[in-house]
């Protein structure tokens, strides 16, 4: 079977720096994958070259078949890759529904003309916006936070609210950048089991997480790395017997 | 929604029709010339706050567009091209059959022959549109200060050209600016039978430009351009393309500008370089930044209330100290704008909560 | 061309184009501490040339010029206290309003003050008509005094910041503020004092050269794009490429018009060049774009 994801020989230096140091690994359609390692190990870096926000120095990113590395953030969002950010970034000022209804941007199409003359087919539009984004409240268990600004909801309402906007555009791949950072063991739980979730909505996902028990729980899939280098890949259990990675973790 | 949009221009329209009988009945129709200009730089500011406060840019050189609507506007419109249809131009032919120019006699009797102001506004706004096009592409990369001084740099650069070219009157500007006819019997013109006219001409093409962008901001565009301001790097992870939405809400304030600055050259019969200058500029950033920069309603308010004020000589040769002031104490004190002081908003979360 | 000639423009661009170098050092010294580039920067160069022309109708012109730079020290030091100095983490536009609003006001104040009339320091030694002959060029003495005063600015600036305790202390502020704090640096009394020296050295330029240019009320806005063109062509920072970037500007100005450019827009030229230097090298000639793309502007 093709991956979903094929990444070959990714690098990237940041002056003297290699931050991601020859990368190369698979994701299979409908899996999680979590991208573990210490401090520094190159792993938002990793994120951020598969999703455009950084130009990787060289190396390959295919996504469904296709080349993406070289496209700007905007045109791999629309490509089908959706992101959350480690450090959750509601948009300031708007509702939580507003928040999602941005996210639909990439299904929808008004422009500057429909959006000043405000057409019946704009104002269509915008009920169907309206109705998705709130039934994606729903799924996430949110809805009753629809009307509330955004950026004062807790913070695992505002994760879930981030999910709810990263699943609106209907992604087929969804990276998530440290979940449960910040979260406690309750929203961490109830973190994991959104991901499950959205996993059986049928979306492949690629995770980079700090918390080990969230990632053993979750993952079909873990990749380490150190030091911007690929060191070990497998399933859960395998990478908790590798001697490697315990040595990476443990020290010597 | 319906209802809210119809309340608001009602609500404008009222204000408009009031302001108007109480002159009237005050005795103080004189008003309106002053009220009139003001419209019209309102309408610039509008078109600025879209872009300071929605798209989060800043500009610094939106005199400029205005100059580049005015002059281009006035220098057509005051051009006679009787000699270049005598001596056979096969372009000012083709204009005559079409009926866009219009005839008429200098003030010695001369015959004159000269384009109509339409097609003066519609190569003004083309004009200004690409200008404002081509500078977008590589200005609206730049961030904070740079960007500030780019667009400085293009005001001065503006500013310059009208300054030091013939063309354009050197230091007097351009005047006798002839009036606009925009549909027979409809004309901008700073005639004083027709001050009512253009005074409700100039609050339609306000409160018009108004909803449009009030539309605009509640609508998929202006929530991108929110998102672009608040995150622009999630915006991006939306998929949104945020250089073309940047780019296309500068253009579209530029010709906002553009129109404020061919109908204002055509109401007052004539434009200056100081129209074009830094200062002014700067004012129309101060105006928005006190209406609170994300507020169309602020900047709609300050912006009638400020330059009414400034025009009527209120601030008398202290003018511009006086907007210098008033930036510095909102920007140090209120830098969300006067409208959104600590009560308004504890008054709004208050409504939330409950 | 002759090479008499050549050399008299050469001269004419070294001197606007040492002043442009001030201007920009004037930028960088606040830029470096703060992070905020000072849009009435200019403004202390207008206001150095006006008030030592103001002294110098009651006490000699040394006497003047001191008094002078010391009076625009002092406003340079109330601007930062009275506006700058207890905003918490103001946000870059806010900077910018707040910068251009006190530019707007000293130059108001310094119409009500001076008229719009154009005044002059008069020459430092000799008068109008004295030339001195260097390199086949003949040129005023002034034109000396400029050269002189302003490279020991720059000398004595970059001496300041590598032996002084308080230079070093406000390089520690540039480089990392909050570890700056933590080793015991007042961080907001360097910021006050770099608002101070960057006031100082922007009137000392004001003074040398206001008997060539002669100085008006609102001559800062124009030394303030040319100063900020100069700084970010030189890399925003760098003082020392802001030197070259000054002279390198200032000859290319004296040339255009040499080829018969219109002096009307000479303004536009290094407006041309600054948008041009922001659109394709941001980080400056001699700047360093990966050091350049971390900074937050």
């Amino acid at each position: 079977m093709i991956p979903l994801l094929k990444i070959r020989n990714l690098n990237k230096r940041f002056g003297g720096l290699h931050a991601v140091n020859a990368v190369s690994f698979d994701l299979k359609k409908g899996a999680i994958k979590a991208v573990i390692g210490p401090n520094g190990a190159g792993k938002t870096t990793l994120f951020n070259l598969i999703c455009g926000a950084l130009a990787a120095d060289s190396g390959a990113v295919e996504f469904d078949s296709q080349p993406i590395l070289g496209l700007k953030p905007y045109q791999i969002a629309a490509s089908g890759i959706a992101r959350t950010f480690q450090n959750i970034k509601m948009f300031p000022g708007m509702t939580a529904l507003e928040n999602v209804m941005v996210g639909l941007h990439t299904k929808s199409r008004a422009g500057f003309w429909a959006g000043m003359l405000h057409l019946p087919s704009t104002l269509c539009e915008e009920k169907r916006i309206r109705d998705r984004a709130y039934e994606l409240l729903e799924l996430l268990d949110i809805a009753q936070f629809a009307d509330i600004e955004a950026r004062s909801l807790a913070f695992g309402q505002q994760r879930a609210v981030e999910f709810a906007r990263a699943l609106a555009s209907d992604p087929t791949l969804l990276l998530l950048d440290e979940p449960a950072a910040g979260l406690n063991i309750y929203e961490t739980a109830e973190v994991a089991r959104l991901i499950t979730k959205i996993q059986q909505q049928g979306i492949t996902v690629l995770l980079v997480e700090h918390d080990m028990s969230l990632v053993m729980d979750i993952s079909d899939e873990i990749v380490v790395l150190s030091f911007g280098q690929h060191i070990a890949e497998g399933t859960p259990s395998e990478i908790q017997h590798n001697k490697e990675v315990i040595q990476i973790y443990l020290g010597e | 929604m319906a209802t809210k949009k119809i309340t608001t221009i009602a609500l404008l329209v009222t204000v408009v029709v009031i302001v108007q009988i109480g002159t009237q009945l005050t005795g103080t129709s004189y008003y309106l010339t002053q009220l009139t200009m003001t419209m019209y730089s309102c309408l610039l500011i509008i078109g600025l706050c879209l872009v300071m406060g929605y798209a989060g840019q800043i500009s610094l050189g939106h005199a400029g567009f205005f100059a580049i609507g005015g002059y281009t506007s006035a220098s057509l419109t005051t051009l006679n091209v009787l000699p270049s249809l005598e001596s056979g131009s096969s372009c000012v032919h083709l204009l005559n059959s079409f009926g866009l120019l219009t005839a008429s006699t200098s003030m010695y009797g001369d015959p004159l022959l000269r384009i109509h102001p339409w097609i003066a506004f519609v190569v003004a706004i083309t004009l200004t549109a690409l200008i404002a096009f081509a500078l977008g592409i590589p200005v609206l990369k730049l961030k904070g200060h740079y960007l500030a001084m780019a667009t400085l740099g293009f005001g001065i650069i503006i500013f310059r050209i009208v300054l030091a070219m013939a063309f354009f009157g050197e230091a007097d500007g351009i005047s006798d600016v002839p009036g606009f006819t925009l549909l027979p019997g409809l004309t901008v013109t700073g005639n004083i039978e027709e001050r009512i006219v253009n005074y409700y001409i100039a609050a339609a093409v306000l409160i018009s430009g108004f909803v449009l962008l009030l539309n605009l901001i509640d609508s998929r565009v202006g929530r991108a351009l929110r998102a672009i301001h608040g995150a622009e790097d999630a915006a991006d992870a939306m998929g949104i393309n945020t250089a073309r939405y940047k780019l296309y809400t500068f253009v579209l304030s530029a010709v906002f500008a553009a129109i404020a600055g061919v109908l204002l050259t055509h109401y007052t019969g004539g434009i200056s370089p100081s129209d074009a200058g830094v200062m002014k500029s700067v004012r129309y950033v101060a105006i928005v930044a006190i209406g609170g920069m994300a507020s169309l309603w602020g900047a709609l308010a300050m912006g009638g209330v400020l330059n009414f004020l400034s025009l009527r000589g209120l601030f008398g040769s202290y003018d511009d100290a006086v907007f210098g002031a008033i930036l510095i104490i909102i920007m140090l004190f209120a830098p969300e704008g006067v409208l959104r002081l600590s009560l308004w908003s504890t008054l709004k979360r208050f409504k939330v909560e409950r | 061309m002759s090479l008499d000639l050549f050399s008299q423009y050469i001269f004419a661009g070294i001197t606007y184009g040492i002043i442009y170098a001030i201007v920009a050092i004037g930028f960088n010294i606040i830029y470096n501490t703060t992070g905020i580039i000072n849009f009435a920067q200019g403004e202390f160069v207008m206001l150095g040339g006006m008030t030592a022309i103001s002294f110098n109708h009651f006490i000699p012109l040394p006497m003047a010029i001191i008094a002078a730079v010391l009076f625009t020290m002092l406003i340079g030091a109330l601007i930062e206290i009275v506006f700058i100095r207890w905003l918490e983490s103001p946000s870059v536009l806010r900077m910018i309003i707040i910068t251009i609003g006190l530019s707007i006001i000293i130059r108001e104040i310094a119409l009500h003050v001076w008229g719009d009339t154009v005044r002059a320091l008069p020459y430092f030694t000799g008068n109008v008509v004295s030339s001195v002959t260097l390199l086949g060029a003949s040129i005023s003495p002034q034109v000396l005094w400029v050269l002189a005063v302003c490279s020991c600015i720059v000398v004595l600036l970059s001496l300041f910041f590598k032996f002084t305790p308080l230079g070093k202390e406000m390089q520690a502020c540039a480089a990392n503020r909050l570890a700056a704090t933590l080793c015991g640096i007042n961080a907001k009394n360097m910021v006050t004092f770099s608002f101070m020296l960057s006031a100082a050295i922007g009137a000392v330029a004001g003074c040398v050269v206001s008997p060539i240019t002669s100085s008006q009320y609102d001559m800062g806005t124009g030394l303030a794009i040319k100063g900020f063109t100069v700084a970010v062509l030189g890399g925003l920072g760098n003082s020392m490429a802001a030197v070259a970037a000054g002279l390198l500007l200032g000859i290319l100005e004296a040339f255009s018009i040499a080829v018969g450019f219109p002096l009307a827009f000479q303004d536009a030229i290094s407006i041309s060049i600054l948008l041009i230097i922001l659109f394709v090298r941001p980080h400056g000639l001699f700047g360093n774009k990966e050091a350049a793309s971390l900074k937050e502007f």
